[in-house]
C-alpha cells in the first residue's frame, strides 16, 4: 500500500518534501492560506532547480479536510509549531510526527498536543519560493533524523522513503550531536547576519585582523561548544568548520553568478517578520542557564536581534 | 577651528562673539565655507547666534594661531591635523571629539595638546546654518605626554565660557573623557545596530542590561589606568532616557548608519578595547559590538 504523508506548512522546506514525496507516496499538504491550498490542488506543485518535477497532491487549509496519514512532517517555522500542533490535535492518530525546525524544543511543544510517536530532524536543504505552487530546489543537502519518542527502525523507514523520493537523508540513533552542531552554527551565523545585514559571506570566516568578524563568529561558536559539552553532547561536526566550508562553497557559487546565501533570520528581519531567535539562540541560552554555563556573547546577540525586531 | 561641522560650528560661532578672539575655520565643505564667509555662521535652536569669522578649505591659508580646536569626526583627525599643524607651531591644540585616541593622533603633529570633552550637540541644517540641539559643559585638561600649560588651558576655557560655551579647566580631564566615551560606546552602537532610539533601548530591561555590560567593561578599563570617572556613566544614560531629555534621540551612530556613513566605532568601542588590551583588561562585549558595527558598515558595499 502506498504510504500516506501529510506535510504541515508549505513554505520552501515543506514544499520540497511534499513535491518529492508525492512521487512515491500519497501526499497531502496543510496550508495556512486557503488560496495556497487551492493553487496546489488546481495546478500541482512544481519543483525546479536541483530537481525538475510537477506533483499532484491533496491540500487544504483545515486539517479536518485532509486524509489520515502514516507520517506527518511538521515543516512550519519554529514560531508556528505550537499553533500547528494544536491544529493536529485529535487528528492523524496513526501517524508518526517528524519535526524539522531550527533550534531546540519543537518536539516538546508537539508532545503536549498528542501522543504521536515523534522523530527529531534537521535539514540543511534550501530553496527559493517563486510562487505558491513553484519552489526552486537550491541546496540538495541532507535531512538528518533521529528518534525522539520513537524507535530507530521508524526513523530508518522514513530515511528509506525520503531516499526513494529523490531526497538525501540520514538516520542517526541519536540526533543530538547533529542537532547541536546545527544549533550552534545557526545561533551564530543567523544572528550575526541579522544584526549586520550581511549575507553569509567570506567575512564570517575572516580572522586575520583584530576587527575581523570571524573572530566574533568563532567566539560565539566556542561559547556554544561549551554549552554542548556541559550538556554531554559530543558534536557531530565542528560548527566553525561548517562555517568555513559554507562560505567557501558560497564563494565558488558567487563566482558562478549565484547570490550569496541570506540566512532565514536576516530574511525575516528584512521583511519585518518575527524571527526564530527564541528557538535558536533562545534555546541555547536557556540550556546554558540550566547547565550554569556563561554565554555573554549569545545573550548579547539574542538581545540585539530582539531589539531589531522591536525596531 | 579644525573641522567646522555641527560641534565645531557651536564653538566657532560662539567664540566669534568675543572682541578679543579672532576665529578662523578650516573645513572641507566648500559650500559651508562659502556660506560662512558670505553671511556669517548662524546657530539657531538652543541659542540664536551669528558669528563673523574667516573660513577656508585651504589649510595653508590658516595664519599662526594661539589655539587649535579639532572637531572633525574621529576618522579624520590624523589627516586634518597633518594638514593644519603649521598654524599651531607656537600654539596649543585641543580635541573636542568623540572617543579616545584623538589626542594621540594630534600629538603626532602638535607639541602642546589639550584633552577635551564636550557635551553640546547640534546638526548642520544647510551650509552656514547649524541647529543647536543641546547645551552642555566642556572640560579641558592637559594631554599628559605632550601637555599644554595649565595657564594656557585656562585662557582657552575662559574664552569659551565668555563666548557662551561653559568650559572648565582641570588638572586631569580623563575622568570626564572616559565617562563620555563609556556612555557613547555603551549606547551609540546599541542604537545603531538595533535601530532603536535611546529611550527605547533603555526601557527594554534586557537591552539595558547589555548596555550595562558594556559600561562595566569600560569602567574596568578606566580603573586599570587609574582614571577616576567624574560621574557614573549609568546616571547619564538614565538621565538621557527621560522623555524631556533624549528619549526620542537617534544616536549619532544610528544617524551615520541610516545614511551609510562610516561610524566612529573604532574610537569608541575600539578605543576602549585597545586601552583594555594595553592594560590587560578583557573587553569581549566591546570587541563583539565593534565587529558587528564593522560588519554592518561592510554590508553597504557587499
Amino acid at each position: 500500500m502506498e504510504p500516506r504523508v501529510c506535510v504541515v506548512g508549505a513554505g520552501v522546506i515543506g514544499s520540497l518534501y511534499a513535491g518529492h514525496l508525492a512521487q512515491v507516496a500519497a501526499v497531502s499538504v496543510l496550508t495556512r492560506r486557503p488560496e495556497h491550498a487551492e493553487a496546489l490542488v488546481r495546478d500541482g506543485l512544481r519543483i525546479s532547480g536541483k530537481s525538475d518535477l510537477v506533483s499532484r497532491l491533496a491540500a487544504a487549509d483545515n486539517a479536518a479536510d485532509l486524509p489520515e496519514a502514516d507520517l506527518v512532517i511538521l515543516a512550519t517555522k519554529a514560531t508556528e509549531v505550537e499553533a500547528a500542533a494544536e491544529r493536529l490535535a485529535g487528528r492523524m492518530t496513526d501517524a508518526t510526527v517528524m519535526t524539522i525546525q531550527n533550534g531546540l524544543g519543537a518536539e516538546e511543544l508537539v508532545a503536549r498536543h498528542g501522543d504521536w510517536p515523534l522523530v527529531s530532524a534537521v535539514t540543511f536543504m534550501s530553496g527559493f519560493r517563486h510562487a505558491d505552487n513553484h519552489v526552486e530546489y537550491e541546496l540538495d543537502t541532507e535531512t538528518w533524523m533521529g528518534p525522539y519518542r520513537s524507535s530507530f527502525e521508524t526513523v530508518q523507514g522514513i530515511e528509506r522513503l525520503l531516499h526513494e523520493s529523490g531526497l538525501r537523508a540520514r538516520a542517526f540513533p541519536d540526533l543530538r550531536p547533529a542537532q547541536w552542531s546545527k544549533l550552534i552554527f545557526n545561533a551564530t551565523v543567523n544572528t550575526v547576519a541579522a544584526v549586520t545585514d550581511l549575507p553569509h559571506v567570506a567575512a564570517f570566516a575572516a580572522i586575520g585582523a583584530d576587527t575581523d568578524l570571524g573572530l566574533l563568529v568563532r567566539d560565539l561558536m566556542d561559547e556554544g561548544k561549551r554549552v554542548a559539552s556541559a550538556a554531554g553532547v559530543e558534536l557531530h561536526e565542528d560548527p566553525w568548520e561548517m562555517n568555513v566550508h559554507a562560505v567557501q562553497r558560497g564563494e565558488t557559487e558567487a563566482a558562478e553568478g549565484h547570490y550569496a546565501h541570506v540566512p532565514s533570520m536576516l530574511e525575516d528581519i528584512r521583511s519585518g517578520r518575527r524571527t526564530e531567535v527564541d528557538f535558536i539562540t533562545g534555546s541555547l541560552v536557556r540550556e546554558a542557564d540550566r547547565l550554569g554555563v556563561d554565554v555573554p556573547l549569545h545573550r548579547a546577540m539574542y538581545r540585539l536581534v530582539r531589539a531589531r525586531e522591536a525596531a | 577651528m579644525v573641522g567646522c561641522g555641527a560641534v565645531g560650528s557651536l564653538f566657532a560661532a560662539n567664540l566669534a562673539q568675543l572682541d578679543d578672539v579672532e576665529v578662523w575655520a578650516f573645513d572641507v565643505s566648500r559650500a559651508h565655507v562659502d556660506a560662512i564667509n558670505a553671511n556669517g555662521l548662524r546657530l539657531s535652536g538652543a541659542g540664536d547666534v551669528t558669528g563673523r569669522l574667516q573660513a577656508t578649505t585651504d589649510a595653508a591659508a590658516l595664519p599662526a594661531c594661539d589655539f587649535g580646536i579639532v572637531a572633525t569626526k574621529a576618522m579624520h583627525t590624523a589627516s586634518a591635523i597633518a594638514a593644519t599643524a603649521h598654524a599651531f607651531e607656537t600654539g596649543a591644540v585641543c580635541s573636542v571629539q568623540n572617543g579616545v585616541g584623538n589626542e594621540e593622533a594630534i600629538a603626532e603633529h602638535a607639541a602642546r595638546v589639550i584633552r577635551g570633552t564636550t557635551f553640546p550637540a547640534g546638526k548642520i541644517l544647510e551650509p552656514g546654518h547649524v541647529q543647536w540641539d543641546v547645551k552642555g559643559d566642556t572640560t579641558l585638561g592637559p594631554y599628559e605626554p605632550k601637555p599644554a600649560s595649565m595657564a594656557s588651558i585656562e585662557v582657552l576655557a575662559d574664552a569659551c565660557t565668555r563666548g557662551g560655551m561653559p568650559t572648565s579647566a582641570v588638572a586631569d580631564a580623563r575622568g570626564a573623557q572616559w565617562r563620555k566615551v563609556i556612555f557613547n560606546a555603551a549606547t551609540n552602537p546599541v542604537g545603531a545596530l538595533s535601530g532603536l532610539t535611546h529611550g527605547r533601548v533603555c526601557e527594554d530591561p534586557a537591552l539595558r542590561r547589555l548596555v550595562t555590560g558594556l559600561v562595566d567593561e569600560g569602567k574596568a578599563v578606566a580603573a586599570a589606568q587609574g582614571i577616576e570617572l567624574d560621574a557614573d556613566p549609568e546616571d547619564l544614560i538614565d538621565h538621557a532616557a527621560r522623555p524631556e531629555v533624549a528619549y526620542a534621540h537617534k544616536a549619532s551612530m544610528l544617524q551615520d548608519v541610516e545614511a551609510h556613513r562610516p561610524t566612529e566605532v573604532d574610537w569608541l568601542n575600539g578605543g576602549i578595547a585597545r586601552f583594555g588590551r594595553e592594560h590587560g583588561v578583557p573587553t569581549p562585549l566591546n570587541d563583539a559590538i565593534r565587529a558587528l558595527v564593522k560588519g554592518l558598515e561592510a554590508s553597504w558595499t557587499s
